[in-house]
């Protein structure tokens, strides 16, 4: 059944982010630290697990698989609700400290992948 | 009276109105991906330039600050586009990838994030200098604000920095992540963003994880888990070390 996919899904969402707002509650800060990556290992873990037991089954698959291809919809929507305006607002400084220093890190990859590469 | 009754059911169908003009929005990219610049520009990186574009116009229109979800009709837009919606979906990506993949680039993804986090706050706390401002805590709070717009406003909360200077953070910060969203589709081939370690190397050094999971969605989407593994890490480590270790040494060089 679809709606078992889509409750795994969710177990393993729900899981990581309480484990990332703990580990940023631990290191006494107010942030969610790594919580879609914990859950992202989680969902992997657990798919995995039940694909070797036969216990998930094509229609369950499909209801992480409409999830993951919203992705792209869920993203456009969200471009479509940033505070562009306001950014605008704030002038140079703010345009400036925002784009200049990701040029910089744009400018990095290159020598990282080749350390990659190695 | 139409109109009432158009809006009254608009905003009582609020998601639904923005599964529609999304579908609509993507269609329209797709034909002008094809047609006009014959494949070349992907049609999610047009759709999501344009969401931004939409964003500015009802941020202008309506004086809002939640984009095109505070024009009447379009709230949904907020619900479809909200963290919980996005980070469900992105986890949902992770189906499929590969966990030795994401092994294998373990020490480097943590030193991107760091080096993301030093290269992103000293060029930006050099920039505010450059603007005139000589404090540590409101230098800290730019800086901080070029590592994401979560990281800015989090460390000017703990230091106490002014009202202004926190949305002149949060406004660096949307700049970051517009520009990396801008930018990644368009120089992904040309810094080698081809390898789901690169992916992760590239996820944890820009860090913001609306601008990475977006220029990767745009650039190849078979990518996506893989800069969002890295990138959800950022905004935590950099919440960590500009309230502190950042903040001491721009303490120390400005008693200098």
């Amino acid at each position: 059944m679809i709606i078992y996919g889509v409750g795994i899904l969710s177990g393993c969402y729900l899981l990581g982010q309480f484990l990332g707002i703990c580990l940023g509650n631990w290191l006494g800060i107010d942030a969610n630290i790594g919580g879609v990556g914990f859950s992202m290992i989680l969902l992997i873990w657990v798919t995995d697990w039940a694909r070797r037991r036969d216990l998930l089954r094509v229609p369950s698959e499909q209801g992480i698989f409409f999830w993951s291809l919203m992705y792209i919809p869920i993203i456009i929507a969200m471009s479509a609700t940033q505070n562009v305006f306001a950014a605008f607002s704030e002038g140079w400084l703010a345009l400036l400290a925002g784009v200049l220093p990701t040029i910089l890190l744009f400018l990095t990859i290159p020598a990282l992948v080749r350390l990659l590469a190695r | 009276m139409i109109m009432e009754i158009v809006s009254k059911h608009l905003a009582a169908n609020g998601l639904i109105v923005a599964f529609f003009i999304v579908a609509l929005l993507s269609w329209l990219c797709s034909v002008v991906s094809l047609r006009v610049f014959r494949g070349k520009v992907p049609g999610a990186a047009l759709a999501i330039a344009s969401g931004l574009l939409l964003a500015f116009l009802g941020g202008k229109y309506s004086g809002g600050g939640k984009g095109i979800a505070d024009l009447a009709g379009l709230s949904g837009f907020a619900l479809l586009g909200s963290g919980m919606l996005r980070d469900f979906a992105v986890v949902a990506t992770a189906m499929g990838s590969s966990l030795e993949e994401m092994r294998k680039t373990g020490w480097i993804g943590i030193a991107s994030l760091v080096l993301g986090v030093f290269l992103s706050f000293f060029p930006a706390v050099l920039i505010a200098f450059a603007f005139g401002y000589r404090d540590a805590v409101s230098l800290t709070t730019i800086g901080a604000g070029a590592c994401t717009f979560i990281v800015g406003p989090v460390t000017g909360a703990a230091l106490g920095a002014d009202s202004t200077v926190i949305a002149l953070s949060i406004g660096a910060g949307v700049f970051k992540s517009v520009f990396v969203t801008m930018a990644t589709p368009l120089l992904g081939r040309h810094i080698g963003l081809s390898s789901p370690a690169a992916a992760m190397a590239y996820g944890g050094l820009m860090g913001t994880t609306s601008g990475v999971t977006a220029g990767l969605a745009a650039t190849n989407p078979a990518l996506v888990p893989y800069g969002a593994m890295t990138s959800t890490f950022a905004t935590g480590v950099g919440c960590l070390l500009c309230p502190s270790i950042c903040f001491f040494l721009v303490q120390w060089l400005t008693n200098y």
